[in-house]
């Protein structure tokens, strides 16, 4: 079998495309092997970084040592619960919540550690949608509602959904809310800039993205006192992100499960 | 044929009158939940599913049991069956019709169903179930017309009935493997994450779903002429003897691998299930309940005496259908959610008009089952006389 020179070339810079998106597969995505055999099998229609990386994959950092939320900080829910329009009922079976905490050992359920540092054990952590890069909710989703943006945000479409809860059933986080009732009645002040919701669609935090496509930060991000909340382009190497998972030890919640969380947690 | 269902005594009437005024009771709570939302139900934040997915899930495997009669009968032509391979059709038909409904009044904005065929999304098990099940629907529909029209006019079937026949075989065994697929391919539930989910919902619904055929065919025995055979009784209380102990078996297998390899996630859904959790067990007594009506079906069905008496018999399949339903009805759904992904334990339990509109979707099923049957009985006397 001969092969020409311009074959050859072909080859060795198919390959070698080969191995990047091989590499970026398993600094990005979660459980690196599977997803190979996933790929291998042609099941890969979730995979991250089996296309070429795209410009902006968004991503949060939450620096869990300067977050003061245990001190009773509220400034970042705060301001989303306005923001976004979600209602209050005062019970917490009706609940919709985008941004909240959680005391450490449930947010890192997986983490377990008894003789974990104090500061750790009483920590609360505000959780949030982690817009993962493998999202569940978006493949199990029966109509599209609930989607994944180029920048990598999930989003639902209110005026699609119609309300199965698949995708409820479907996050590994409980990031997900759906409206039982009318929320409407129990909104305290209404921001006419953001809609409300009807009953029976799902809802979530979407990172701001009415705020991001004005090219600015999340509310939560903003509002924050200690500046614990950072932003930004994770496929920018310059970014504050990036620089800060470069120089920080950092975790995210449940990796294991693949779906790649986009919300890291510095400790 | 329909004009069968519209002539009947006064006991068939009454009947039909009974289950009408729960459908209209189910059917007013559905209206209260229509304008009030979902929150009428038990259903909360952390137990986003409850007791109408959990009767979906039961349905489809009653809906698919229809198979235990089509197969020996078309496949292997095994004659006893011919009287109640038509009833084993209809109850799928039933079957199918109440899933669709508990989809239907499980929705947020069931005005908004039709975005399922809007926007079809193949990564999405929910719309293969709708394919699943609407063609399970229609097969049966086409089957039991031309059968049935066949026997009304005293002829043989036409040939090409057959092949509609072959297809529906593994058409019903597809219905409840996507059915467990919409569950066990969800990496965030360990309570689910099982690869014999399938499995086990086929050994679950190929025993409750011959023992509610069986329970009509007693029933239908002591109100009417119609007796399925001796022969056909018999062969079913083997099919469901077998089908239960795979069943429990199944069980077993999950009791194992889940409490042996200890792994906390898995282990907490099935403790709080059956032992409690933090002090949590609303499941508990139902979960044992199942357990000790499990023991005693086996006991019923496999010492031979007691199976084939007609009287231990029935027992025995009352028993084994509802020890599944809690099961699966029941335990097998809710507890996916419990505890939360933050290993909280919020507990589930249906509230009245929830559990109304439930009975009301179950009153609908034995509505269509009566005059299906009804109109069976009604043209096999005439073509006897």
């Amino acid at each position: 079998m001969s092969i020409s020179r311009r074959t050859l070339l072909k080859l060795v810079g198919l390959t070698a495309l080969g191995v990047t998106a091989e590499k970026y597969v398993s600094v990005h995505a979660g459980s690196t092997s599977a997803k190979l055999v996933a790929k291998a099998i042609g099941a890969g229609k979730r995979l991250a970084g089996t296309k070429p990386a795209q410009k902006v994959r968004l991503a949060m950092v939450v620096d869990l040592r300067k977050c003061v939320s245990e001190q009773g900080c509220t400034k970042c829910i705060d301001a989303c619960n306005k923001a976004h329009n979600i209602p209050d009922f005062g019970e917490s079976k009706d609940e919709i919540k985008w941004i909240w905490k959680e005391p450490y050992q449930d947010a890192f359920l997986d983490q377990e550690n008894f003789y974990m540092k104090d500061e750790f054990k009483n920590k609360k952590v505000p959780v949030f949608c982690n817009s993962c890069d493998n999202p569940p909710c978006v493949e199990v989703c029966p109509t599209q509602a609930t989607f994944k943006r180029d920048d990598g945000i999930v989003m639902i479409d209110w005026h699609r959904c119609i309300g199965c809860r698949y995708c409820m059933a479907a996050c590994p986080y409980g990031s997900r809310s759906f409206n039982w009732r009318d929320p409407r009645p129990f909104i305290k002040d209404i921001n006419p800039d953001f809609p409300t919701r009807m009953k029976g669609v799902v809802e979530k935090c979407t990172w701001c993205d009415e705020r991001v496509s004005q090219g600015l930060s999340p509310i939560c991000v903003d509002v924050c006192p200690g500046k614990a909340l950072v932003f930004g382009n994770l496929n920018d190497p310059g970014s504050e992100v990036r620089q800060l998972l470069k120089d920080n030890f950092s975790i995210r919640r449940k990796p294991g499960l693949g779906t790649s969380p986009e919300i890291y947690y510095l400790v | 044929m329909i004009e069968h269902a519209f002539r009947g005594n006064k006991r068939y009437w009454s009947w039909l009158v009974f289950l009408s005024l729960i459908i209209l009771t189910g059917f007013y709570f559905y209206m209260r939940q229509f304008n009030y939302g979902l929150g009428i139900t038990g259903m909360s934040r952390n137990v986003s599913w409850g007791l109408y997915i959990a009767q979906f899930t039961f349905m489809v495997g009653v809906a698919a049991s229809a198979v235990m009669v089509v197969l020996p009968y078309y496949l292997h032509d095994y004659k006893a069956f011919g009287k109640i391979t038509i009833l084993g059709e209809f109850l799928a038909i039933s079957s199918v019709i109440m899933c669709m409904i508990f989809v239907f009044v499980d929705l947020g904005q069931p005005f908004r169903l039709l975005n399922l065929m809007l926007y079809p999304t193949p990564h999405s098990l929910l719309f293969w179930d709708v394919i699943a099940l609407s063609g399970y629907l229609l097969l049966n529909v086409v089957i039991t017309r031309v059968t049935l029209d066949a026997e009304h006019k005293s002829t043989a079937p036409p040939k090409w009935i057959r092949v509609v026949i072959i297809v529906s075989i593994p058409w019903a065994v597809s219905i409840h493997t996507v059915t467990a697929f919409l569950l066990s391919g969800l990496a965030g539930r360990p309570f689910w994450l099982t690869a014999i989910m399938a499995p086990r919902f086929l050994a679950s619904a190929f025993s409750a779903g011959p023992a509610l055929l069986v329970v009509l065919c007693l029933v239908m025995k002591k109100l009417t002429d119609f007796d399925a055979g001796d022969e056909a009784l018999k062969k079913l209380g083997l099919i469901i003897t077998y089908a239960m102990c795979v069943n429990v078996f199944f069980i077993l297998m999950e009791f194992f691998t889940t409490f042996y390899s200890g792994i906390p996630s898995d282990v907490s859904h099935m403790q709080y299930l059956y032992f409690g959790f933090e002090g949590k067990g609303k499941l508990v007594p139902w979960m044992w309940a199942s357990v000790a009506l499990a023991v005693v079906s086996l006991v019923l069905l496999i010492v031979p005496k007691t199976r084939e008496n007609h009287r231990t018999f029935f027992v025995a399949c009352i028993t084994v259908f509802l020890s599944i339903w809690i099961d699966k009805g029941l335990g097998l759904v809710i507890t996916g959610f419990i505890p939360s992904p933050f290993g909280k334990v919020v507990q589930y339990w249906p509230t009245i008009p929830e559990s109304l509109i439930t009975l009301g979707v179950w009153a609908i099923g034995f509505f269509l089952i009566t005059i299906f049957y009804k109109m069976v009985l009604s043209i096999r006397m005439e073509s006897e006389a």
